[in-house]
């Protein structure tokens, strides 16, 4: 028959297979703890206290994984439409050249409500731009978008090193980046919300980009799932032959899904620089456009799961901090090792499992129980 | 009593909750030749692959040659002497006749008597059993007939005793399927074992010595054929009475909607696929076009729908031309009464990981009955989907399913309502029915009539003959990319056959 194996449950799909692969990731992280001579519960209470014991930890926790939303709902865009979209680092930190462009001339004239828009249409815009380039040769002359977005990411980081330590930097100064940012460009922070709770924070830098992540998270479930763009970007994602007889333009469908993808990818610059730096530094993406690929391939390229999925990943940058910092055997490298293994189970190896699972539903299966029991009835 | 050369007891095997296999007993007499027949998804497929090797049972046991034996994988099955020749051919294309032979059966690192013991072998085999083929030709220069020789001549060189052909005739002209069947006849006079899976009645009549009948994954009924008739079968494979001929009345052709001059048509290797082929479509008529697969039908059918580009001449819609640059709308095409229910309904025709009402859209997505502004109109596309569920008898009946969890027979009516309730002046349709039911293949051709009926022009191409035959009030038979001759819907099977087989007219008059 076509199906081989039972078809899950939602929840099991959703929850049970992604736990599986965390609980995993985690004993195998584990054993690395005890490798090294530590006490690995120690170090997951320390882990998960430090994300979300304190205040501040929470704060840091959701600032991080409203980076990784914008990263993680570009991969996805991209992904809806059939295209592995590898540039999301190269398009978020040409989208902090966009903010740069705006908040250097206006940041001491215009209030923050005047400037944080126009930064979100730069930021957009500058990695829409870094997007289009790819689609259009991926269009227009078959080169692959996998080949060419990590150029472009390159690309990326030398147009910005140039910049950084030339035009951009104020004169005189030994820094690769920009001045810092006054008045305008300092977003209001979001720490009040979790004081609310109770909970005191001394300083986090979680900010109002974290609510333009959730509203991004839920335009991009109505783009793809009630439009008829994101019908036309599904088609030709599942089947570029049923697109064509569709009478769907390929050229059409895949520029404008990378611009959406690279502009998601710009928007990503806003947290850290609008939120927290209050500047363009060098390497300030530090990573987060290809964490993006874990978050959207963990979070099953739905918006809910994405958002979920970075918040994971927030929780182990911050909890991560905190591990190496309270633990001097579990180094930086350790913690990114750890994250690794989130990546590989969760992402890589996300369908490891599956077959077992569904042969032990199947055997469980409800229906076929029923079928037992009816066909015991007619003997 | 002859011995049983295999033995099926109590089989069972699920799918999650579809029990694809329930209680199979069956035996196979040694030196005959046994068919099994169904419709798709009767579970015969997967009765072979678990005697095969590629699944296990889930209970049951299988005997072969009276001992117990357990089959876990396929060389398991062919240390028992049990061959098989896939429907899809497992060969590999830029390989010789031998290589392909000794493939999986190569013993030394220079294969050099690897080799020499095949050849000697294979020229054994075909002595015995009049199976030739040059043992140094490279298969994908072979035609489809010899490729699936050397299919056979594989499993025999193996050693196998029992040989299990899974739909053997599908892509053979019946003269090289009447070849085939030659050969079985001698496999069987040398006292091999043959296991026939098919869904045409007709080639059961033909050669098997005794035929099992599968519905929905159980074994209704075995019988010896020379006591059974094509009627009864049919009945026992759907459970039912069926018409195997559709009836219509005469046709009322008018105007000319679709006319196709000189088309030549290239694929993307630049082999001529479709060569000065003209012909004039009718409304209220059906046009069949046969012809073995691969014989430029494909390239004709997407060429008239805009999907590719064409080479050279021209095809008038209503008489206005179409682009034939492959730059077409395919959209614009539908807009000018153009439907098409495309060949591939799996890659082409239908997106199976969307929902059913989804694909209900497909092409006319852009229409705005399914549209709020840029938004869908999700409650406009579910009660549109509704609908056309209703009157085409989908099943189930949910628009919401995804549509990989339709039958094939279902998947193909999504399709062809979707198409035919845009109310096109023309449908091109191509397979109709291939994968289909058989209760589906007589409500999608009374469907097909109907439209003729109201007027319109349809095309339908088919490798099926007995469906170009029912359908067709005009048949044109494509050989190698050109029209080899158009006849009336009385011609004969070898007529038709004869044609098909690319035999010149003047041959086949004789």
């Amino acid at each position: 028959m076509s199906t081989p194996y039972a078809k899950l449950p939602a929840w099991a799909d959703y929850g049970l297979i992604p736990l599986i692969n965390l609980s995993v990731a985690f004993i195998v992280a584990g054993l690395v703890v005890v490798l090294v001579g530590e006490n690995p519960f120690r170090a997951a209470v320390i882990l998960v206290e430090g994300a979300f014991g304190k205040g501040t930890g929470i704060a840091f926790t959701l600032f991080y994984a409203t980076t990784f939303i914008f990263t993680g709902l570009s991969v996805a865009v991209a992904a809806h439409c059939g295209l592995f979209n590898i540039g999301s680092e190269g398009q978020a930190y040409i989208g902090g050249l966009g903010i740069a462009l705006v908040c250097l001339p206006l940041d001491s004239i215009l209030p923050w409500w005047v400037l944080f828009p126009l930064a979100i249409v730069a930021s957009a815009a500058f990695g829409a731009l870094w997007g289009f380039i790819p689609a259009y040769l991926q269009a227009k002359r078959g080169s692959h978008i996998v080949i060419t977005t990590i150029m472009f990411n390159f690309i990326a980081a030398s147009v910005m090193v140039y910049l950084l330590v030339g035009l951009l930097k104020p004169a005189g100064s030994q820094a690769p980046q920009t001045r810092n940012f006054v008045g305008g460009a300092e977003l209001p922070k979001l720490n009040w919300v979790i004081e609310l709770f109770g909970a005191k924070i001394r300083s986090a830098p979680l900010n109002i980009c974290f609510l333009l992540a959730l509203l991004m998270a839920f335009l991009v479930w109505l783009l793809i799932w009630r439009t008829r763009l994101g019908y036309e970007m599904r088609t030709y994602g599942h089947s570029p032959k049923a697109a064509r007889y569709a009478g769907i333009s390929e050229t059409r469908i895949i520029i404008t899904a990378m611009m959406i993808s690279g502009a998601l990818a710009g928007m990503m610059a806003l947290n850290p620089v609008m939120g927290d730096q209050h500047n363009v530094a060098i390497d300030f993406v530090s990573g987060a456009g290809f964490v993006g690929i874990a978050v959207a391939l963990m979070g099953r390229l739905h918006p809910i799961g994405i958002v979920l999925a970075a918040i994971l990943f927030g929780m182990l940058y911050q909890g991560g901090a905190e591990l190496s910092f309270e633990m001097p055997a579990i180094t930086r490298d350790m913690i990114v090792i750890i994250q690794g293994l989130v990546i590989l189970f969760a992402g890589a190896l996300e369908h490891m499992f599956r077959p077992y699972i569904q042969a032990i539903f199947a055997s469980f299966s409800p229906k076929s129980v029923g079928m037992e029991a009816v066909k015991g009835k007619g003997a | 009593m002859a011995q049983a050369a295999i033995e099926l007891i109590g089989i069972n095997k699920s799918f999650g909750a579809v029990r694809a296999n329930r209680d199979i007993n069956l035996e196979i007499t040694r030196g005959t030749i046994h068919g099994i027949v169904g419709e798709n998804g009767a579970g015969k497929s997967t009765l072979m692959s678990i005697l095969y090797g590629f699944y296990q049972a889930d209970s049951g046991e299988i005997r072969v040659g009276g001992k117990p034996a357990s089959i876990h994988t396929s060389n398991d099955a062919i240390a028992l002497g049990i061959g098989m020749v896939h429907q899809h051919f497992m060969l590999v294309d830029n390989f010789t006749v031998l290589e392909n032979v000794i493939l999986g059966a190569e013993n030394d690192a220079l294969l050099k008597s690897s080799i020499a013991k095949a050849r000697s072998e294979l020229e054994r085999l075909e002595r015995e059993y009049g199976l030739e083929v040059d043992p140094d030709a490279v298969i994908e220069e072979l035609p489809v007939g010899l490729q699936q020789r050397v299919e056979i001549l594989k499993a025999l060189y193996r050693g196998a005793e029992i040989l299990i052909l899974d739909e053997p005739t599908g892509v053979l002209t019946p003269a090289e399927a009447d070849h085939l069947f030659r050969i079985l006849k001698q496999l069987k006079d040398q006292g091999k074992t043959i296991v026939l899976i098919t869904h045409k009645l007709r080639e059961i009549m033909a050669i098997t010595d005794t035929v099992s009948v599968m519905r929905q994954g159980t074994m209704v009924a075995t019988r010896v054929t020379k006591e059974t008739t094509v009627g009864e079968l049919a009945e026992l494979m759907v459970g039912r009475r069926v018409l195997l001929r559709v009836e219509k009345g005469e046709s009322e052709s008018g105007a000319v909607k679709l006319s196709v001059k000189n088309l030549t048509v290239k694929d993307s290797r630049g082999v001529t696929m479709v060569d000065d082929v003209s012909f004039d479509l009718r409304g209220g008529e059906i046009v069949g076009i046969a012809g073995v697969a691969g014989n430029g039908q494909s390239e004709l059918l997407e060429a008239i729908s805009g999907i590719r580009h064409a080479v050279s001449g021209e095809v008038m819609l209503d008489g206005k031309p179409i682009d034939l640059t492959g730059k077409a709308d395919p959209g614009e095409l539908r807009d000018r009464g153009l439907a098409h229910v495309p060949e591939d309904r799996h890659h082409v025709g239908l997106v199976l990981a969307f929902e059913e009402n989804e694909n209900s859209i497909l092409g006319y997505h852009d229409d705005e009955r399914y549209l709020k502004g840029p938004f869908l109109n999700v409650e406009a596309i579910v009660s549109d989907a509704k609908d056309k569920i209703a009157k085409y008898d989908i099943r189930p009946a949910n628009p919401r399913l995804k549509t990989a969890n339709f039958s094939g027979g279902n998947q193909q009516k999504i399709v062809l309502a979707r198409e035919m309730e845009q109310d096109p002046g023309v449908l091109i349709v191509g397979q109709p029915t291939r994968g289909v039911d058989v209760g589906a293949i007589e409500f999608i051709h009374k469907r097909l009539i109907a439209m003729r009926d109201q007027g319109k022009a349809v095309l339908v191409v088919s490798v099926e003959l007995d469906e170009i035959r029912s359908l067709s009030d005009r048949i044109l038979v494509m050989f190698a990319g050109r029209i080899v001759g158009e006849r009336g819907p009385d011609a004969t099977e070898g007529e038709l056959g004869l044609l098909m087989a690319g035999v010149e007219q003047q041959e086949a008059a004789e």
